[in-house]
């Protein structure tokens, strides 16, 4: 099967810096699939290159097989939704739905239709009338998804479309936008520097740092068995181990994640690693410690070495500066590819 | 006790211009609005109102003495044909200087705010700026002499071999003559390019505030650049376009050096009501004539506010 989108040895320099640097990628037909990264790591440059809005310094690009080299933005068959939405604000929520089927001359009545119809697809019916002024964030996000899919794209881009809500409007929205894919069945390529919004929604997931592409996989599998110090580290703020730790802790030499959730707090043993609490910080659902290793006992951790723990919000928390034993699963040491 | 809590908390009591000020913003709104609304209110709104009555005075024409019983004679007077072809040539050089402003003004205008970042962005507002640092007189003088018989268009289209097309040009009845400079086209050259930043500058602010994500957009669900003109972009500056064309229409309405310098002799409204009021001493015919461009102004606002012109505001 052709890839709908697919990046061969692209990349896009501006100057010295190498916004995307070598990237290859292919994006399944009907995939969810996200691009996550930290902002200048390349994940919005290589959406623009899709969309037709930067052009490749070197390599190829193609949709659905079809090189887009040299094609501009209005001859793709992808639509955008902006991070800041750029809806057109002298022209009403139906209008604006309507813009890209007006542009390809389909006719008035016909395409109020279409529009009324796709906004009401959006949970946002009889909203036509209104200036984009006058709605709220998460309904101008709508239009926005309205006016991209009302002209049945084969592929949607979204460029962190989510960030400017609130919390509890983004969560909503991130289940919204879930379903909204499974029912259309079109490609999304979702662009985020959230990884629990990367994670949560997509099929597979695209890490990317200084404009490379880290690793892709499913989310379960990036998140797990992260290939690179970088992803280990982004993905989940893991326990980056360097190699002299994880031997001391019993694997090769070799850099290793050890996720702060797969840490249990025990008591003080001689045959567990010891250290002291030096920080702790309340998330709600749970409190994430920081405990400094002592060395020495029956494990050879460097003394000094940080290890980040997650205890649950029902467990009993030691105070800040009190000694805890720490335990794990030894398959919960990962050890990382490259690093 | 800690340091941090030490000290009174209160910084320093008493009273205060600021303070009081602070208390009553109302006063200090006041004390903002007075000199404006005095200069506004009194000055420039009396005169105006001073001018409009002397419009509806007329003048005895044996004696010269001007009649203070209100009438409409004077304002007939304008529909004479001497006079109402003076109103139509003053509207059609506006019209013409405003439209080819807009079509010069607004790739530059386009340019410097899409494009021209840091140093551009400062040459260009200094290329827009500069020529209004000089007198304007120096500048129509530099222009009669650059459209003059010897002048250097002429004889650059000589040198390109092209002197038979301004020739041409030059020949054809109402907009050519002996030169460029005492034909109606030079008086247009010279309008369009002394009015010129009046037209840029608010083009260049309307376009400023058109996020880049409009037009990607629109390109982005199948537009064309030209219909992204047409459907974006345009719409979006025409508040600023408009904004421009008050400047380069109503200038043009009242201005009467630059038709007395390059052109023919032919008489503009604004060269109109300088004769009347000055030499001939007519002082309500040139009031009636200042009220066209302003009867005019108001008909166009109104029009391009019906047409939706503010709508993008």
């Amino acid at each position: 099967m052709t890839a709908a989108v697919s990046f061969r040895g692209v990349s896009r320099h501006f100057g010295p810096v190498r916004a995307v640097d070598g990237v290859d990628l292919d994006i399944a037909e009907g995939e969810f699939f996200a691009m996550l990264g930290p902002s200048g790591s390349g994940k919005t440059t290589c959406l623009r290159l899709i969309a037709g809005f930067e052009r490749p310094t070197a390599g190829d690009i193609r949709l659905f097989g079809q090189s887009v080299a040299g094609l501009p933005p209005y001859k793709r068959a992808v639509n955008t939704v902006f991070q800041d939405y750029a809806l057109f604000p002298h022209l009403n929520v139906l209008d604006n739905v309507a813009y890209g089927l007006m542009i390809a001359g389909v006719g008035k009545a016909e395409r109020h239709r279409r529009a009324e119809e796709a906004l009401g697809l959006m949970a946002l019916p009889g909203y036509g009338a209104r200036k984009p002024s006058e709605l709220s964030g998460g309904q101008r996000q709508r239009v926005a998804l309205a006016r991209a899919l009302v002209n049945r794209p084969r592929v949607l881009l979204l460029d962190e479309p989510l960030g400017a809500l609130d919390l509890k409007l983004r969560e909503q929205m991130q289940d919204e936008l879930k379903t909204l894919q499974r029912r259309v069945g079109i490609t999304f390529v979702f662009v985020t520097h959230d990884q629990g919004e990367a994670l949560s929604m997509a099929d597979r997931v695209a890490v990317f740092s200084d404009g490379r592409i880290q690793q892709v996989g499913n989310p379960d599998e990036v998140y797990r068995r992260p290939r690179t110090r970088f992803v280990a580290d982004f993905v989940g703020s893991s326990n980056v181990l360097p190699p002299e730790v994880t031997r001391g802790l019993g694997g090769p030499a070799a850099w290793a994640s050890l996720r702060p959730e797969s840490v249990v707090l025990t008591p003080v043993k001689d045959v567990v690693p010891v250290g002291v609490v030096t920080s702790a910080r309340y998330l709600g659902s749970a409190t994430r410690l920081v405990v400094r290793m002592e060395g020495g006992g029956a494990h050879g951790v460097p003394p000094g070495t940080e290890i980040a723990v997650l205890v649950g919000a029902e467990r009993a928390l030691p105070e800040v500066g009190g000694r805890v034993g720490l335990a794990w699963n030894p398959e919960a040491l990962h050890v990382l590819e490259a690093a | 006790m800690t340091a941090v809590a030490e000290g009174a908390p209160v910084r320093e009591a008493g009273g205060g211009l600021s303070d009081t000020l602070w208390r009553r913003p109302r006063l200090l709104l006041l004390l903002l609005l007075a000199p404006p609304l005095l200069w506004l209110g009194i000055i420039y709104l009396g005169s105006l109102f001073a001018l409009l009555a002397q419009s509806f005075f007329s003048i005895d024409e044996f004696s010269g003495v001007i009649d203070r019983t209100p009438t409409l004679k004077t304002y007939g007077e304008l529909l004479r044909p001497a006079n109402l072809d003076i109103i139509w040539r003053t509207l059609a050089m506006s019209a013409a200087v405003t439209v080819a402003s807009v079509g010069v003004a607004f790739p530059i205008a386009y340019y410097a705010a899409r494009y021209a970042r840091g140093r551009w962005k400062a040459l260009f507002y200094l290329g827009v700026m500069l020529p209004l640092w000089s007198s304007y007189l120096v500048k129509v003088y530099a222009w009669k002499l650059i459209l003059a018989k010897e002048g250097i268009l002429g004889w650059a289209f000589e040198g390109v071999g092209l002197g038979w097309l301004l020739d041409a040009f030059l020949s054809v009845p109402g907009i050519g003559g002996n030169s460029l400079s005492v034909s109606p086209t030079g008086t247009f050259i010279v309008f369009v390019y002394v009015w010129l930043p009046y037209m840029i500058l608010p083009i260049q602010a309307a376009l400023e505030r058109v996020p880049g994500s409009l037009v990607e957009a629109s390109g982005d669900l199948g537009a064309s650049p030209a219909q992204t003109f047409r459907h974006v972009l345009w719409p979006l500056a025409l508040p600023g376009v408009v904004a421009g064309s008050i400047f380069t229409f109503s200038l043009t309405l009242g201005d009467y050096i630059i038709p007395q310098i390059v052109g023919t002799s032919a008489r503009f409204i604004g060269l109109a009501v300088y004769q009347y009021q000055g030499t001939a001493g007519n002082v309500p015919l040139a009031a009636a004539f200042a009220v066209v461009p302003i009867v005019v102004m108001g008909i166009y606002l109104w029009i391009a506010k019906r047409m939706g012109a503010f709508d993008a505001l």
